[in-house]
C-alpha cells in the first residue's frame, strides 16, 4: 500500500477514509484533525491555559504531545488511582513523557488527596468500578483546574469512545444525555470548559501516532475492567465497523451535525454548591462527596441546621429522605458523567 | 513465524508467506482494532510476512471510566 497523499510506503491504512499514510504524512494528517476540530467546535484560545487529563494511555499522551507541537500552553495532570503495578506503570510512562517534552505535570494521588483508592471503592461503594473511577476523575480533574487557574480541561476521549457513548445512549434512549454530548462542554456554574480535542480520530489513529512518535504508553488493559460496558459497546460498532467502514463517523458525526438539534437538553437543572466542597452538584452533597463518604464509612454533614432542629446530617429519620434525595438527583453531565447516575 | 499478542501477553506460532489480514484473521483479529508491528515499524494488512519473522499484535481498544 502506498501513501495516499505522497506515494511512500504506507504504515498505516484509515478504511474510513479509503487512505494509507505513510509516517511523516500520517502525522500531519492527524494534527489537521485536531486542528479542525478545535477550530470548529471553538475549544481552544491561543491564550487560554489548558490542562490536559493525562491517564498514561495512547490517547490523553498522544493528545498531550499534540497540544504542545500546536503550540497551545498545555500542562497535563496525573491522578493517582492505587490499582497497583497498573497506576505504577501510568504514573511512570506519565512523568517520563513530561520529562521528554519539559512540560509541567501535577500529580494528585486519591488515596493521599482522598483517602481512598479506586480497588477500595470498588469492594466498598455501592457504584461499579468504572463508575466511581469517573466519578472520581470528572471531579478532580475540575478542582485541580479550578485551584489552579486553568481555563480549560482537555481529554483524550477519541472518536471510538464518543461512538461507543452514543450509542449507549441511544441503545436505552436516555434521551436527555444524547442532548448533552458533545466535544465541548462549556463552563458554567463551577465547572471548567471541558473540551476533546481528538473526537475526530479512532483509537487505532492514537494509539499509531503515539508508536510513530515514540511516545512510551501504557499498553496494558486496567486490570478491573473487564465485561466493562463501554467495551461491549466498542466491540459491537467494531463488528459493523470491519464490513462497513466509516459508520463509527458517520453515527458520531452524523449526530452532531444533524441529529442533535433534534434533542431537547432536559439539563436545566439549577446548580447549587456542595454543602461539603463547595464543587458544582443539584442536591445538597455532589455525587463524589457521598461516594467519598460511603467508601469511608463516614456521614456527611451539612453546617447549616435544619427545620427540625436536627444538624441534617446524622439519625436514622433522615436516611430515607437522603436516598430518595439521591435517587431523584440530576447529575450535571458536564461534571458526572452518565456512569455516575 | 511468531506472533507476540498482548493483554494477556502470549506468544503463537503460525505459518509465515502470507499477508498480515491473513494472519490476523487466522487468530480471529479485527484489523481494524489493532497496530501490526515487525522490527519496531507498523505493516499494514497487505504486508507480507514470512517464516522466521517476529511480529506484535497490539490491542488499541480501551475501555473503563471515562478519562
Amino acid at each position: 500500500m502506498r501513501c495516499t497523499r505522497c506515494g511512500a510506503p504506507a504504515v498505516i491504512e484509515v478504511r474510513r477514509h479509503n487512505a494509507g499514510y505513510c509516517r511523516a504524512c500520517f502525522e500531519h494528517v492527524f494534527r489537521g484533525q485536531v486542528e479542525r476540530a478545535i477550530a470548529k467546535w471553538h475549544m481552544l484560545d491561543a491564550d487560554e491555559r489548558v490542562l490536559v487529563a493525562v491517564s498514561g494511555g495512547k490517547d490523553s499522551l498522544a493528545l498531550w504531545d499534540t497540544l504542545l507541537d500546536l503550540g497551545f500552553a498545555a500542562d497535563g495532570l496525573y491522578l493517582g488511582l492505587g490499582i497497583g503495578s497498573y497506576s505504577d506503570r501510568s504514573a511512570e510512562v506519565t512523568r517520563a513523557f513530561a520529562a521528554s517534552r519539559n512540560a509541567t505535570l501535577h500529580v494528585v494521588d486519591l488515596a493521599e488527596d482522598y483517602g481512598f483508592d479506586i480497588p477500595t471503592a470498588g469492594r466498598k461503594g455501592s457504584r461499579s468500578t468504572c463508575a466511581v473511577c469517573g466519578l472520581s476523575k470528572r471531579y478532580v480533574f475540575n478542582r485541580a483546574a479550578l485551584d489552579r487557574g486553568y481555563d480549560v480541561i482537555a481529554t483524550g476521549h477519541n472518536l471510538d469512545d464518543e461512538a461507543a457513548t452514543l450509542l449507549g445512549n441511544t441503545l436505552r434512549w436516555q434521551t436527555e444525555y444524547i442532548a448533552r454530548q458533545s466535544p465541548v462542554l462549556p463552563a458554567k456554574d463551577g465547572m471548567v470548559k471541558k473540551v476533546k480535542p481528538l473526537f475526530r480520530l479512532s483509537e487505532l489513529e492514537t494509539a499509531a501516532y503515539a508508536f510513530l512518535r515514540g511516545i512510551d504508553y501504557v499498553v496494558e488493559e486496567c486490570p478491573l475492567v473487564a465485561g466493562n460496558t463501554q467495551l461491549r459497546y466498542k466491540d459491537a460498532m467494531n463488528a459493523i465497523e470491519s464490513t462497513s467502514p466509516g459508520t463509527k463517523s458517520q453515527f458520531l458525526f452524523g449526530y452532531l451535525d444533524r441529529g442533535r438539534a433534534l434533542f431537547t437538553a432536559a439539563d436545566d437543572a439549577e446548580l447549587t454548591t456542595c454543602a461539603s466542597c463547595g464543587q458544582p452538584t443539584t442536591g445538597r452533597f455532589c455525587a463524589f462527596c457521598r461516594a467519598q463518604a460511603q467508601i469511608l464509612g463516614r456521614r456527611l454533614v451539612t453546617p447549616e441546621p435544619q427545620r427540625d432542629g436536627s444538624d441534617g446530617a446524622g439519625g436514622r429519620g433522615n436516611e430515607r429522605q437522603e436516598a430518595e434525595e439521591l435517587a431523584d438527583e440530576v447529575l450535571p453531565a458536564e461534571l458526572y458523567g452518565v456512569e455516575a447516575r | 513465524m511468531k506472533v507476540r499478542l498482548r493483554n494477556p501477553d502470549r506468544e503463537v506460532d503460525v505459518a509465515g508467506g502470507r499477508a498480515v489480514r491473513d494472519v490476523l484473521a487466522e487468530l480471529g483479529v479485527n484489523p481494524d482494532t489493532v497496530l501490526v508491528i515487525r522490527a519496531g515499524e507498523l505493516v499494514t494488512r497487505e504486508t507480507r510476512v514470512d517464516d522466521g519473522e517476529e511480529i506484535e499484535i497490539r490491542p488499541v481498544i480501551s475501555g473503563g471510566a471515562e478519562r
